[in-house]
């Protein structure tokens, strides 16, 4: 319930008077207010400064440290005060956030010590209101960026216990981390270097022959050249084999680009190998070793500069393809132009407008080869345009694209805005659920057998029902954690469930009870539990047979206030908790209502029973005493649900 | 090149500014309205003045501007019943509260209706109750009216309900009301008859006084 319509609380349990002629049932006693007073001003110390302000203002969250009895330890009996040693300023936002409902992020407050301050009084920041939030999620991101900037300098203790794997690949990916992985390191850069200076001086031409020929130095020392090309080639070979025997995920290992990059540069030696002699396929074989060359990227394991410019183009995929799309319109337009503008001129090397396209393309980058030139007026005109245009139409993509790179060079922002996205989602999840908290509070309270024990037709086994060993205290216990609010509320809700006859209950046993009826067709009472045992699994036969004697006990409803409904219990075992940030339920969830029934194990079986009442002529022989729930049932794992619902005519 | 110019020209021509439009707004939410003295409604109503104290803070706080209107209303209560719609039953409580059929409560008219519902005799309470369910006010509930009334009491339940909810639930629960209040079985139920019925039903005179001590 939003605290800030606390105030109107005793309006709405007012107003429900108006249910009272349509209910059948009697409605349930009302939570008495024990220590009813009239509301007053508490004064609150913080390191001197002193606020005041109305108790009930305060008791609008109880879930916080200053709505909850947790303030009491801070209250100091001689003068009268709640005292806390904590910063007098940032307390000014968060009394105003019990004030108004909405919490505020002060801009010249620190981050930290916000979160701080936050975290000691109880509220989560989450609620901050959408005013400040921007601000505040940027500051706390920024902070933590720099706290990580801090520890990766660290980053290098080795944690124990690795696998060889393990080592072997954070060696081949921080070479700085061990010896053996800088020296492999230094000796594969310098092989790389080595193949690539090979590959260039082959084509070199050294020497003669005797007739008159240069030969590039390839053909002339062939043996060498294929040796050096072998032994890079093995140790290539050996560094890819060894990386993809130590990536963490082979799949995705031989995915990635540097591994593409390695496969295709040791390609070509290995289909040399294969395919030799062979006058057809030389040609091709010609060709792959132009691919060779792409043992030049290899460096760009060795080098930060290079990754980050290949990651640049890569993220300004965009505005390169703008520069492409628009400086090819223009050359297709400049070169229609200037061929028919040339068309007229005799010996002209305009012959047709794809040949004009060179000649575009020259003039636009400003390189003016100078071995196709206009000669007609109209087309030394349309020339000097077209190198004009070329000059804006290159200059517009460049910034962005420099300005890409210095960008990413200093902290990658997309990606810490796919964060903050995923962050949003976590906080509106968050802000649902603690709202949430407030229906299922309710629904957790009923499945603790509150409500029951406040029935004005009171039974008084359902004082028992939860303790068999006669724990009342634990009852009591139980109550006084809810606030008086929260009681005050659930007292609300449970009378319109008294006046409609029907409870409130969480989705989860809705659809379950949806499949019960959908099989409930039969009169008779066995068929009908045992396909309830053949559907839900019931874990205690020992239970369903008492049920079958309630059952036969019961007796005609004929006046008004019969329990028609089965006043059902559900204790709900521990685990599957939404995540609920009330304090009062967290108590009740953990530790109590846990420790009741799941002693063993956390999970139970469902049981459900729904019987329709049969008017039947026998009295019941013990109306106070029906069968108990059985809350030793052994508990049987049942991997779908946990939640043990006993019910009770 | 020419293009270029172009757009950058287009582009200044669409920003146009809508500070006009604000500050129609702004005027119009202006209104505020103060209650009267503290000591006449302390005469108008059984509360005490510290009691009057506590509700116009409450008041005053969810709704700064000193009146409520029915959107606001409708927000307020359906913070109580987060699980089903509680606006149709708001839209009829709101109607039962706006005596002078304004559209918007006062802080009086709030008040005045509280003072009814906690501390007013048990026949204020039933005729209070009457006046809630006789939606034309015609001094007769018919079955239509009744219908739409138990109608919006289950909304209010939501969907995830044990039993589940059929749809004839809400007739049955009408016929069973007629069956107790309609003595003469005319069809429709008149304030007299809609008093002594409830008079004579102990179970409800009971739950009546659950509220009291609500202040």
């Amino acid at each position: 319930m939003a605290a800030g319509v606390a105030a109107w609380l005793p309006f709405a349990r007012a107003a429900a008077i108006g249910w009272m002629p349509v209910a059948n049932l009697p409605m349930p006693v009302a939570p008495t207010n024990k220590n009813k007073r009239q509301d007053e001003l508490i004064i609150l110390n913080v390191s001197g400064r002193r606020f005041q302000t109305w108790r009930n203002t305060l008791d609008r969250y109880p879930d916080t440290l200053l709505g909850s009895s947790e303030k009491e330890f801070f209250f100091n009996e001689e003068t009268r005060e709640y005292f806390f040693d904590r910063d007098p300023d940032s307390f000014r936002s968060i009394l105003n956030f019990y004030r108004t409902g909405k919490l505020h992020y002060p801009r010249y407050e620190c981050i930290s010590a916000y979160d701080e301050e936050l975290a000691f009084f109880g509220i989560i920041p989450e609620i901050i209101s959408d005013c400040c939030y921007e601000e505040y999620k940027d500051r706390k991101r920024e902070n933590t960026e720099r706290l990580m900037d801090d520890l990766e300098d660290n980053k290098d203790n080795k944690p124990p216990n690795m696998t060889f794997r393990e080592t072997m690949w954070r060696a081949f990916e921080n070479p700085h981390t061990s010896t053996m992985a800088l020296v492999f390191y230094y000796v594969t850069g310098f092989f790389i270097a080595i193949s690539v200076i090979t590959n260039v001086v082959e084509t070199v031409p050294c020497g003669t022959t005797p007739n008159q020929r240069d030969i590039p130095c390839g053909e002339r020392y062939t043996e060498a050249f294929f040796c050096m090309d072998t032994a890079c080639v093995m140790i290539f070979t050996v560094e890819y084999l060894m990386r993809l025997f130590a990536a963490p995920s082979r799949y995705r290992f031989m995915r990635s680009v540097m591994s593409i990059i390695d496969v295709v540069a040791i390609l070509p030696y290995y289909i040399g190998l294969v395919m030799t002699n062979n006058e057809d396929v030389s040609g091709a074989f010609v060709t792959l070793r132009v691919f060779r060359v792409f043992r030049i990227f290899k460096f760009s394991r060795h080098s930060q500069g290079l990754r980050i410019l290949g990651y640049t183009l890569k993220s300004c995929a965009s505005e390169l393809g703008f520069l492409l799309f628009s400086l090819t319109m223009a050359i297709i337009i400049f070169a229609t132009v200037m061929f028919y503008a040339e068309k007229g001129s005799s010996s002209s090397k305009f012959t047709s407008i794809p040949a004009s396209f060179w000649y575009t393309i020259v003039t636009m980058t400003t390189l003016g080869y100078g071995d196709m030139v206009p000669k007609t007026i109209a087309g030394k005109i349309f020339g000097s345009i077209c190198s004009l245009s070329g000059v804006l139409v290159i200059a517009l993509p460049v910034p962005v694209i420099v300005s890409n790179f210095s960008r990413i060079y200093h902290q990658n922002q997309r990606a810490d805005k796919r964060r903050a996205q995923k962050v949003q989602k976590a906080r509106l999840a968050r802000m649902r659920i603690s709202k949430a908290g407030s229906s299922t509070a309710f629904l957790h309270s009923k499945r603790n057998g509150l409500n029951q024990s406040l029935e004005l037709t009171q039974l008084p086994y359902y004082k028992m029902k939860l303790s068999p060993q006669g724990s009342l205290e634990e009852d009591q216990q139980l109550k006084k954690t809810t606030s008086l609010l929260e009681s005050q509320h659930h007292h609300l809700l449970h009378c319109l469930e008294k006046t409609t006859n029907h409870e409130f209950v969480d989705e989860r046993l809705y659809e379950q009870g949806y499949l019960q009826t959908a099989l409930q067709n039969f009169p008779s009472q066995s068929p009908s539990l045992s396909s309830e045992e053949g559907v839900t699994g019931t874990c205690c036969s020992r239970r369903t047979k008492k049920n079958i004697q309630a059952l036969n006990a019961t007796h005609t409803h004929s006046h008004t206030h019969n329990l028609q409904e089965l006043s059902a219990l559900h204790i709900h075992c521990g685990e599957q908790q939404p995540l609920n940030t009330s304090r009062s339920s967290l108590n009740l969830m953990s530790d109590e209502s846990g420790s009741l029934n799941c002693k063993s194990s956390g999970l139970v079986t469902t049981a459900i029973i729904s019987i329709p009442t049969p008017p039947s002529n026998n009295s019941r022989a013990n109306p106070d005493a029906p069968p108990p729930p059985n809350p030793d049932a052994p508990p049987r794992p049942n991997p779908g649900s946990d939640v043990v619902k006993i019910s009770a005519l | 090149m020419g293009m270029v110019l172009g757009t950058f020209s287009m582009h200044t021509k669409q920003v146009t500014y809508r500070t006009d439009k604000v500050d129609d707004e702004l005027e119009m939410t202006m209104v505020s309205h103060r209650p009267e003295g503290l000591e006449q409604l302390e005469a108008q109503t059984n509360f005490t003045k510290q009691e009057l104290q506590v509700l116009y803070r409450g008041f005053k706080n969810e709704c700064p501007s000193g009146v409520v209107n029915e959107e606001t209303f409708k927000h307020i209560y359906a913070q109580f019943f987060p699980h089903g719609d509680a606006s149709t039953y708001a839209h009829y409580l709101f109607n039962a509260f706006d005596t002078r059929n304004n559209g918007s409560i006062k802080f009086e008219d709030f008040v005045m209706g509280l003072s009814t519902l906690l501390r007013g005799t048990v026949r204020d309470k039933l005729e209070w109750t009457f006046h809630l369910y006789d939606i034309n006010r015609d001094g007769f509930i018919n079955r239509e009216e009744m219908t739409e009334i138990v109608r919006a009491i289950y909304d209010m339940m939501g969907k995830y309900t044990y039993p589940a909810l059929k749809g004839d639930v809400p007739k049955q629960h009408v016929d069973t009301f007629f069956e107790k209040m309609d003595k003469n079985k005319d069809g429709v139920v008149t304030l007299e008859e809609f008093v002594i019925a409830c008079q004579e039903d102990e179970n409800m005179m009971r739950s009546m006084q659950l509220f009291e001590n609500v202040m």
